[in-house]
């Protein structure tokens, strides 16, 4: 923790919290371990990033933490709740009520239009979608009338920003996202990430997201580093040279290349 | 969430018709034959309603003779009047009915014959039952003398005969030939029509003469209720003046009767639809697994998608079964469409055999749609119920990942459950073909026998084919270099899907090719058994396979040339419930017709007695000097056993009488072949036969190899029926075929723009499609013929002792259906493969 800032944690209620973890592939010899014994707090009301070198374990921690994976031992709180013991038609049910997700390649559904994905989660919920707050993601996402476009009339940009709606408009208690950028050119990122941030600012959303970029990460609150499953590193209110240089860092130390 | 399900269903249109097409073509098939057997039996109902009085006089037991025949039994004239007396009878008419009066149309040909019977009767201006008229003189006047006649309306115009024209007629008793004025034409007036039946009707006097050697007397008598009488207080009041030895029923009973024996008789016409309407959906259910199979395949991702956003494994599988809902709804409803205009179809193709339903509109019962939707529904929803449930085993983190491979049970397992099943299958088809067990049932069985093989097969055929398909693409590696090699790693790639394809090949072809080896060993028994009997030097038959008049015998007989004639006569019988054919003929021809005595001789065949078969008569326990008891055509007749003889084929199950004991029984005196022995020396005698036949067109004169292609005709027409209807499940597994590579190629459409963007040529591109759909095809044709001639074998052994001895695997045959196996793959490839090669690679390399 060389180059944190003090900063009031102790206030922040925490939205998930992740103790001991481990995740380990495969056996004997060939085991691979993807977590090693991670330890974390993710807070409430904050734009969080996870960044870290290819196979350092940080797709595989927010598999984990969004209740898709399972882990080898210790223990995944989202909220007060301990996942590791649910069955899947609890976890169902976690995903659905308390999760939302925004996926490298987007993911809509190609045969529903954007508002039939945004609205996709409350629909399997069985739910209505409560229209002011309805319209309130669509004036956000800034798809205007394009709302009835099916996925491939839309922009790679656009196609994640009403990917990004459909995770906020469940109001879940985190949003994880996983390199929503990846797929991008950096207006469209940008877009993207003025998206997720607003979410976090007007509406107090958690968001957690898994970057390689640097400019990425400048956009979050903080940064958590992960290097051969482990946490090396965090950065409050991270700008993009002070990622850069840690991650260069991280880099020379490290046996992997930089991600 | 249901929304979401309609939406992909949407998305995919052209997939869905593809897939609808064999749950359209099944219930098609099914909902055609339900309208037309209900449309058969509300014709035939109403026809027998209308031919029948308030109450029916008839011999006792003429309802039940055995096979339809009219026995010479009747009700003597003098009843008319007494029955006219009884206190609620309006009137009474005696009704004088013939078989075999054949109307010859205006260019020599006889009118009608097959299946529709040829009538002859008195003209009677009786009132049918339940105050109907009937048939009534539409057209001239009713017959008044000897050398008139009356036609009904449907014959005449066929006919081309109008009133004041002579109408040149064949009987089937002594007279042969008449050539009446026809004075009338008769119609329903209610409407309705005879189905396809001749109708020729005489003036009561010349009608006894003809078909009563001038006695009066009547087949029945009908009598008419008077007024506010009903059809049982009638029946009350003609049954207490009835004398013994005769029977009175209501009219309603036997217009039901008349109906229910011969629309049993017909029932085996909607069996053997239905049958192949289940050939249709077993074939079609097998493609609707494989679609579901790779939809669910390919859009694991999507549903992942759903798991990631809090569906429950309930909704991911309830998804897709709402899929298969709709698609079996959607094809229900199509075929109900299609199975309308089949319906239609089927009406006008009876009619071109005779059995002419034009006056019918077609009958539409609800149960034929609802079996429709049940079928159409249940099917589909039970074909993507494997495939459905798999979706559950989509884990939702799949949606991160982008190659995904649904776990699917191992192939060992499924191999060693198809291995048991077909074992299964093959017991089944055991205990049918042999009937070990006594059970029954054996249609059962062997169809239960032969689908559990199928299906069997079908699950191990990943695992057969590994072989076949490793072996093909190093064929087409050496004829086709990278491009074979790439199109058999293809078909290599998912062996379930290529099997599964394959399979619905595989189906039509098994029945293909055994109906092929049972036509096929069926005419060369035929060929064999016309060789091994046939004694004389010609055979005089009816055209219609029924019998004709006792006096051709006698003009053959005066033909120059012509030696000896030996009179056969043939008649249905039933013994022990089983039916029979009575053969009867001259006692002292017996030996020249080639029978060979086991015990007896000739001259105990005496009047009373009869010979039988000797497997026949083991089968029966029944030994020389037992009795033997049978329905004829009269009632119950006990004959004794005099002897046996070895089966032959002229002489059928082997059931042997002389004429007058054949008589006795209640046949009437008419032949059904006869055999021609010709002087040594004789030459030309066919012209001369046919010279003395010319005016019966209903009989020809036939050498050994005529009268043996006039026997085969029979069986290859059954047989190209047979492949008429397989084609349409060969339709639909072509469909299959097209179905699956036209998936593949969008699954693979990153891929084919890949090879295009290193340089593969667009024909390449189309042969290695064309090639991967051959292997299919092929593999398909293969496991089916391998089937097909195991079945076919198994089938003909289970009836060699019913006189089917030659089994003849037609392997020319054979070849062509491989031929063509490879010629549909290659037409079922035109599709998939032009849309690949039309890919734009650019697109195609980005999509995702």
């Amino acid at each position: 923790m060389t180059t944190s800032t003090p900063s009031p944690t102790a206030g922040r209620e925490v939205a998930a919290r992740v103790v001991g973890l481990s995740k380990t592939y495969g056996q004997g010899e060939a085991v691979v371990r993807a977590l090693d014994d991670v330890t974390l707090d993710l807070y409430a009301g904050e734009f969080t990033a996870v960044m870290g070198p290819s196979g350092s374990g940080k797709s595989t921690l927010m598999h984990v933490c969004a209740a898709l994976d399972s882990a080898t031992s210790g223990e995944v709180l989202i909220g007060d709740r301990e996942i590791g013991r649910l069955h899947d038609k609890a976890l169902t049910l976690l995903r659905r009520e308390e999760i939302g997700f925004v996926f490298q390649s987007y993911n809509l559904v190609p045969t529903l239009s954007a508002e039939e994905n945004i609205v996709l989660p409350l629909a399997i919920a069985g739910r209505k979608p409560d229209r002011a707050w309805f319209d309130s993601v669509v004036a956000t996402v800034g798809l205007g009338d394009r709302l009835d476009h099916k996925p491939n009339q839309l922009s790679g940009g656009q196609q994640q920003r009403v990917a990004v709606a459909r995770a906020l408009v469940s109001r879940p208690r985190i949003v994880f996202a996983d390199e929503p950028t990846g797929n991008l050119d950096s207006r469209s990122g940008a877009e993207v990430l003025e998206l997720l941030r607003a979410s976090v600012d007007t509406h107090g959303q958690t968001v957690v997201m898994v970057t390689h970029d640097p400019v990425a990460a400048a956009y979050t609150d903080r940064v958590v580093f992960l290097a051969d499953g482990k946490v090396v590193d965090e950065l409050r209110q991270p700008d993009r040279d002070q990622v850069l240089a840690i991650m260069a860092r991280m880099s020379d130390a490290g046996p992997g290349g930089p991600g | 969430m249901i929304r979401a399900a309609l939406k992909s269903l949407l998305g995919r249109k052209l997939r869905l018709v593809m897939s609808t097409f064999a749950i359209v073509l099944g219930v098609a098939f099914v909902v055609g034959t339900l309208i037309f057997s209900d449309t058969l039996n509300r014709s035939f109902t109403s026809l027998f309603a209308s031919t029948v009085g308030d109450v029916v006089v008839r011999p006792d037991g003429g309802g039940d003779a055995p096979g339809g025949v009219l026995s010479t039994r009747t009700v003597p004239g003098d009843l008319v009047g007494t029955l006219a007396a009884v206190p609620g009878a309006a009137r009474a008419d005696g009704m004088v009915n013939a078989l075999g009066v054949y109307v010859v149309d205006d260019e020599g040909k006889p009118i009608g014959g097959f299946g529709p019977p040829s009538l002859g009767a008195n003209w009677s201006d009786a009132p049918a039952g339940n105050g109907l008229e009937g048939l009534q003189i539409a057209e001239g006047r009713a017959p008044e003398g000897p050398d008139e006649v009356v036609l009904d309306a449907a014959t005449a115009e066929k006919s081309g005969y109008d009133v004041g024209d002579t109408v040149p007629l064949i009987t089937t008793d002594e007279t042969a030939n008449l050539a009446p004025t026809l004075v009338g034409v008769a119609d329903f007036a209610e409407g309705g029509s005879l189905n396809g039946a001749t109708y020729a009707a005489f003036e009561t006097a010349e009608a006894q003469r003809l078909f009563h050697e001038g006695e009066d007397e009547y087949e029945s008598i009908w009598v008419t209720a008077a007024d506010g009488v009903t059809q049982e207080q009638l029946l009350a009041d003609v049954e207490a003046t009835l004398p013994d030895g005769y029977e009175a029923v209501t009219g309603d009973e036997a217009a039901d009767e008349s109906a229910s024996d011969l629309l049993e008789a017909i029932s085996f016409l909607t069996t053997f639809l239905l049958i192949f309407a289940g050939i249709a959906l077993v074939v079609g259910s097998f493609i609707i697994v494989n679609t579901f199979s790779i939809l669910v395949a390919q859009r694991s991702r999507e549903l992942a998608l759903l798991r990631a956003l809090g569906a429950s494994k309930k909704q991911v599988v309830r998804s897709v079964q709402l899929e298969a809902f709709v698609l079996g709804f959607l094809g229900a409803t199509f075929g109900v469409l299609l199975g309308i205009v089949l319906a239609i179809g089927l009406r006008a193709l009876f009619a071109t055999f005779g059995l002419d339903l034009s006056g019918q509109p077609l009958v539409y019962r609800p149960r034929s749609f609802v079996a429709a939707y049940a079928v159409g529904i249940v099917v589909t929803m039970a074909a993507a119920y494997l495939p459905a449930r798999r979706t559950s085993r989509i884990a939702p983190v799949q949606a991160m990942r982008d190659e995904i491979a649904l776990p699917e049970e191992s192939l060992r397992n499924r191999f060693r459950y198809g291995l048991l099943l077909a074992l299964v299958g093959g017991g089944l088809l055991a205990v049918g073909l042999t009937d070990v067990l006594g059970l029954g049932r054996v249609g059962w069985f062997v169809g239960g026998g032969v689908l559990a093989v199928l299906l069997g097969v079908t699950a191990m055929a990943p695992v057969l084919a590994g072989p076949f398909l490793r072996a093909a693409r190093a064929l087409y590696e050496r004829l086709f270099g990278s491009i074979g090699n790439l199109a058999g790693q293809n078909s290599l790639r998912n062996p379930r899907r290529t099997a599964a394809t394959a399979s619905a090949l595989m189906i039509g072809l098994t029945l293909a090719c055994t109906m092929a080896i049972v036509g096929d060993s069926a005419k060369a028994s035929v060929d064999r058994t016309i060789e091994e009997s046939f004694t004389g030097d010609f055979v005089v038959s009816s055209i219609f396979g029924g019998s004709f008049s006792a006096s051709i015998a006698e003009r053959v007989d005066g033909v120059e040339g012509v030696d000896a004639v030996v009179r056969q006569r043939s008649g249905f019988a039933e013994a022990d419930g089983d039916f029979t054919v009575v053969v009867a003929t001259d006692p002292e021809s017996l030996e020249r017709l080639g029978v060979t005595f086991v015990e007896g001789g000739p001259a105990d065949l005496t009047t009373g007695t009869v010979l039988l078969g000797d497997s026949y008569a083991a089968d029966r326990g029944l030994a020389v000097g037992d009795d033997y008891v049978l329905d004829a055509a009269a009632g119950t007749v006990t004959w004794t056993v005099a002897g046996t003889v070895e089966t032959g084929a002229l002489l059928a199950g082997g059931v042997i009488v002389s004429i007058p004991t054949y008589e006795a029984a209640g046949y009437p005196p008419e032949d059904s072949m006869l055999v021609v022995y010709a002087d040594d020396a004789a030459s030309g005698l066919q012209d001369r036969l046919d010279e003395v036949l010319a005016d019966q067109p209903i009989v020809t004169a036939k050498d050994q190899a005529a009268f043996a292609a006039e026997q085969r005709e029979p069986i290859d027409q059954f047989v190209l029926i047979i492949y008429a209807l397989l084609g349409l499940a060969l339709l639909i597994a072509v469909l299959g075929i097209v179905n699956t590579l036209a998936l593949s190629v969008i699954e693979r459409t990153r891929e084919v723009g890949l090879l295009r963007a290193i340089g593969v040529t667009r024909p390449q591109l189309r042969l290695m499609i064309t090639l991967e759909s051959v292997v299919i095809a092929v593999l398909g044709a293969v496991l089916g013929l391998v089937l097909g001639i195991g079945f076919g074998v198994a089938l003909m052994r289970a009836v060699r002792d019913e006189g089917l001895e030659v089994i003849s695997v037609p392997f020319g045959q054979l070849g062509v259906f491989l031929l063509l196996a490879v010629v549909v793959g290659v037409l079922a490839a035109v599709l998939p493969a032009r849309r690949a090669a039309r890919l734009d690679v650019l697109e195609a390399i980005s999509t995702q």
